[in-house]
């Protein structure tokens, strides 16, 4: 914990593996996020798409 | 019309893209307090600043990045509330205190993850259409405000961290021109912004950014064929802006 977190270097791309790690995360989350169902609540739409 | 006369509730009968009553109508009261009024009411009325029922395209996961934001927010602030009462020995010293300083460290992290996870659904939805021009702007300013916010609380950890982080950061702020304002090794400068002045600018932003987003609702999907409110074409390949 108290060592330097080992830097990745491709040209002007310079980033910490902890950085790379959530940046990943967060894109997994996102697709996720994109396509993971959503529980509907009883299943109705909004007063706008009834009609 | 008969909008004109009709004082007996603020909301507007035309709807909640604000209708079209005429301003300086006859019968209007004069005076800037009913003119505030008038436009809260004709903007926003409480059936649109508490729906109980979302369109069905709102029932997805990339709409909840927002309000996770908001609840990172609330923890921030309350464990932030906390800090400044207690202290920086207390934060340093104390198992309790390393507690609240870890949350607070750690809900600004979710934050920030969340912030940019909802920055990016709306980016890729396109989300500034039909008039959302100003709610995304303020969605902007809050993530560059957030951005000072956060690095002014990196400087005022009373640390060895906080301290290397102001002595390089003083070039870099200083090559700006904007050293003279904004001094990084001013500890007591730093406190303040980060305690008062940039939380009450974040607060607001985000109340102001919920209630446009209140006012004008949820932006239709892209490619969504209906036509929205107040007969605003959302149709593929040009709505109104």
């Amino acid at each position: 914990m108290n060592s330097p977190a080992p830097y990745f270097h491709w040209g002007f791309i310079l980033i910490s593996l902890p950085n790379l790690i959530l940046i990943a995360v967060m894109l997994v989350l996102f697709a996720v996020a994109l396509i993971a169902p959503f529980p509907h609540g009883g299943g109705h739409h909004g007063a706008d798409d009834d009609d | 019309m008969t909008e004109a006369g009709d004082e007996s509730t603020g909301a507007s009968p035309a709807g909640p893209a604000g209708g079209d009553r005429a301003e300086g109508a006859p019968g209007a009261e004069a005076g800037w307090t009913a003119a505030v009024r008038d436009q809260l009411t004709r903007r926003l009325t409480i059936e649109e600043l508490l729906p109980t029922r979302q369109p069905a395209y709102v029932g997805s996961w990339v709409y909840v990045f927002g309000v996770v934001t908001i609840a990172a927010l609330v923890w921030v602030v309350v464990s932030g509330v906390v800090l400044a009462l207690m202290g920086s020995a207390w934060w340093h010293t104390s198992s309790l205190g390393h507690f609240f300083n870890s949350i607070h460290f750690w809900s600004v992290q979710m934050f920030f993850i969340f912030m940019v996870l909802h920055l990016w659904g709306q980016y890729w939805g396109a989300g500034w259409r039909d008039g959302r021009a100003k709610t995304w702007m303020v969605g902007v300013v809050i993530f560059l405000v957030s951005i000072v916010t956060a690095f002014t609380g990196y400087l005022v950890q009373q640390n060895f961290d906080s301290q290397w982080i102001a002595v390089n950061a003083k070039d870099a702020v200083n090559s700006t021109g904007l050293g003279g304002f904004f001094n990084v090794l001013n500890f007591g400068q730093m406190y303040g912004l980060h305690v008062m002045l940039f939380p009450i600018a974040v607060t607001l932003l985000v109340v102001l950014h919920i209630l446009q987003v209140r006012s004008k609702g949820v932006v239709r999907p892209l490619g969504d064929p209906y036509v929205a409110d107040a007969g605003v074409s959302t149709a593929p390949g040009g709505p109104a802006r």
